[in-house]
């Protein structure tokens, strides 16, 4: 309950900052929608070619478009900001201030800044996904609902525990501001499902950098096309890499110095 | 420094300097221009595969060969100006952009083909392993290819001219990310990132021919892949040159304007 409560004060914290600049909602609502329209745009003339690509029908590719949207906005809301500031305050030592708060510092730094402008996406993602549903109706069953959830969950943790492991290099590299991109950039490829790409790049979005986990994965329940079998082990390698991350994260603070020990 | 020869040989050197300290941010360079092309050749692949080989004309390997070339066509003619300019402004420095003895196009020029004549052997390199990995098939003909290199730097003209102009907006708003955003939305679809324009609805073709898109990246992949006949070449030759002179009228005129809205706001 603790943490739910941090993370509501960060995030009144947050919004106090933004209310003041309204015109920045309305910016992000018009460049959420803008990527929105181009999405579905790219969707329209793809199966105007074929009822099917790789498998997925249009509804469950709009669904993967959802997800996409929701995955992308939770993580550019709180996860990207929180992070970039960690590796900031590594580099220039106010990592302190975070260090002698009496919680977490790990939890801290996870949640310590929100843009709450970029619950356009989410929300928008709730949307799409609604829409995908109410076409896809009668196949979605309480057990795809499941299935979806432990998903949704299992991959959000992945993916939390892949950021905080990119992040957590600063504690080596100190000068690693760009390295949060490489997931950005690699999440392009989060907009179709994994299955279409060749191999290799099959393998590298889901194990290297875990796309297919954030977004394919999730999407793949509503289509009734997971196996409980996968949805145990993307739960498995959640767990895994979570204590991995954490592991990392205690190692890198001890070689922490700090701006004045 | 009086010559401009001068300016861009040290605007070369400048850039490799940077290059070479920045060597992650090279790699997540590559990365992205890498990705694009990837992703999309691996969507239409996708579709053409399940329509029993090809799609309007292109079969895997024809896609494979059009995404290649796009993706090397691409880097000859990209451009970050309208980012570039959205930040000086931001961060107050396009005064001293403004207050140097030669007009700041040439410096931005000099970055931008000093960053690409770099950056070019990776980028030869990824095409060569996505040819091995593809097998792109080409049909061009011998003169299709000697069309290539005057229409792909008209492209690489057109698209620095039409962007540094568009870049020019920065001086009359600070919030050009959403215009930035469109215009690249436009590009994606009507220059031929997302899908040969063939396979695009012919309205929309249509809008990609008559607006300048077409011509920035789509026509000289199309002469490439062998598509166009002689008369199509020279009519596009001609509709990138008309577009170029376009472009450098109204880039002198949003110049003119446009430094003297900044300078009257006393910056």
């Amino acid at each position: 309950m603790r943490y739910v409560r941090l993370l509501w004060t960060f995030f009144r914290v947050g919004a106090m900052g933004e209310m003041a600049y309204r015109a920045n909602f309305f910016i992000q609502l018009f460049e959420s929608l803008l990527e929105l329209a181009t999405s579905i745009a790219g969707l329209a003339v793809i199966f105007t070619y074929t009822d099917r690509l790789g498998g997925w029908t249009p509804d469950q590719v709009l669904a993967l478009v959802g997800v996409f949207f929701l995955v992308g906005g939770a993580i550019r809301f709180v996860l990207q900001p929180s992070l970039e500031q960690l590796i900031e305050s590594v580099r220039d030592g106010t990592l302190d201030f975070t260090l002698v708060k009496p919680e977490d510092a790990q939890l801290v730094a996870s949640i310590q800044r929100v843009e709450i402008w970029k619950l356009t996406d989410v929300v928008l993602g709730i949307g799409v996904l609604a829409v995908a549903l109410a076409r896809m109706g009668e196949h979605v069953g309480l057990a795809q609902a499941v299935q979806f959830a432990a998903a949704l969950v299992a991959g959000g943790v992945i993916v939390y525990s892949f950021w905080i492991l990119l992040a957590t290099s600063a504690f080596w590299l100190v000068r690693v501001e760009n390295i949060l991109v490489v997931f950005q950039s690699m999440y392009e490829a989060g907009r179709w499902p994994v299955s279409i790409y060749p191999g290799w790049l099959r393998f590298g979005l889901t194990f290297v950098v875990p796309v297919g986990f954030a977004v394919t994965v999730p999407a793949q329940a509503l289509g009734g096309h997971l196996t409980w079998p996968v949805v145990g082990g993307a739960a498995a390698l959640a767990v895994g890499l979570f204590v991995v991350a954490r592991l990392v994260w205690r190692l890198g603070l001890r070689r922490y110095q700090g701006a004045s020990s | 420094m009086r010559s401009l020869p001068g300016l861009y040989a040290q605007q070369f050197r400048t850039s490799l300097a940077v290059m070479l300290q920045y060597r992650a941010s090279l790699l997540i360079w590559l990365i992205s221009h890498l990705l694009e092309p990837l992703v999309y050749l691996s969507v239409w692949s996708a579709v053409s595969a399940g329509r029993g080989g090809s799609v309007g004309g292109y079969d895997a390997h024809e896609f494979a060969a059009y995404f290649i070339c796009l993706m090397l066509v691409n880097h000859v003619t990209y451009t970050w100006i309208m980012w570039e300019y959205e930040y000086r402004v931001r961060h107050g420095s396009l005064s001293f952009a403004l207050l140097r003895p030669v007009h700041p196009i040439h410096a931005d020029l000099a970055d931008n083909l000093s960053s690409k004549i770099i950056t070019l052997p990776l980028i030869l390199a990824a095409a060569a392993v996505l040819a091995v990995l593809f097998r792109p098939s080409f049909h061009a003909p011998a003169w299709a290819a000697a069309a290539f290199v005057p229409s792909v730097l008209l492209a690489l003209a057109l698209r620095f001219l039409m962007e540094w102009t568009l870049a020019l907006a920065a001086f009359w708003t600070t919030r050009v990310s959403a215009l930035n955003r469109v215009y690249f939305v436009a590009l994606l679809f009507l220059s031929g990132q997302m899908a040969p324009l063939s396979l695009l609805p012919p309205p929309i073709r249509l809008v990609a021919t008559v607006l300048p898109f077409r011509w920035t990246t789509s026509f000289p992949v199309e002469l490439l892949m062998g598509t166009l006949t002689p008369s199509d070449a020279l009519v596009g030759l001609a509709a990138q040159a008309g577009w170029v002179l376009a472009c450098a009228v109204a880039l002198r005129l949003v110049w003119r304007a446009g430094v003297r809205v900044f300078t009257a706001v006393g910056a």
